[in-house]
């Protein structure tokens, strides 16, 4: 069979910043479901006893998991605030090219807010809350 | 002159398959992990410490495991829908499509009841 050209066209577009909000919406889809299993692994060991769950939580406290948790806040959070741009969208509203710019620009500048907001209370001051 | 409906036409043409449940499905899923996931992130952060007592009795109360079961089945599926259509994007082999549309759905399975065996297994312990 021939080979055409498929879904989504990745050549042939000029880059537009929104296109980067397009693709990194893909990114932190995924980071975020390998996430799952992290989330999966301390169930389980919240499940199984006192000393898995130990176990599990020297892991997560671990330099390198605690900066993987502080990527994965920033999925979320990217995710959720463009995951809702993208539900606007569905509804009609916001597609012309001027209003989805400034969109993005909010949604980007919401993102920052929010990820430092909780990632200050999460990994700072963890009793202010 | 031919006597087919245009609705008669609009059916025989194109191919919709069961893009709109897929597509439908994210956004139920989407609309839901709103609240939830904002729930879980404050409820987790707001916790005192996140020792095993403390994990459990939170995780164990009221109407925490209901959500947090909800949780992770609105997760799971939203996950397995966009992990779906990201290997259906950007893996173009057949062969090594259909494994990875394979692996992906088993282990989203696998996760969402990882996840309901041990939340009931601390609610009901």
């Amino acid at each position: 069979m021939r080979q055409r050209p498929l879904s989504p066209h990745l050549s042939i577009y000029r880059f537009a910043y929104t296109m980067a909000l397009s693709i990194s919406h893909r990114i932190t889809g995924i980071v975020m479901a390998v996430g799952l299993l992290l989330l999966t692994y301390w169930l389980l060991a919240l499940a199984t006893g006192p000393a898995a769950y130990a176990g599990a939580m020297r892991l997560m406290g671990s330099w390198f998991v605690q900066l993987l948790l502080a990527g994965w806040l920033l999925a979320f959070v990217y995710h959720l605030c463009n995951g809702i741009r993208h539900l606007t969208f569905d509804m009609g509203l916001g597609m012309e090219k001027a209003e989805a710019r400034r969109s993005a620009i909010w949604t980007v500048a919401v993102t920052v807010l929010i990820f430092g907001l909780l990632a200050f209370l999460a990994f700072f001051a963890r009793s202010v809350l | 002159m031919s006597l087919r409906s245009p609705l008669g036409k609009a059916l025989g043409k194109g191919s919709a398959k069961d893009g709109f449940s897929h597509w439908w499905a994210q956004r139920v899923t989407a609309i839901a992990l709103v609240p939830l996931t904002l729930w879980f992130v404050f409820s987790v952060l707001s916790l005192p410490d996140h020792g095993y007592s403390t994990v459990r009795s939170w995780l164990g109360a009221g109407l925490t495991p209901i959500l947090l079961l909800l949780l992770v089945g609105a997760l799971s599926y939203h996950s397995a829908l966009g992990v779906q259509v990201v290997i259906e994007d950007y893996i173009h082999s057949k062969p090594a499509k259909v494994a990875a549309l394979l692996g992906s759905s088993f282990a989203h399975f696998f996760v969402a009841a990882a996840c309901a065996f041990a939340l009931l297994k601390v609610a009901f312990a």
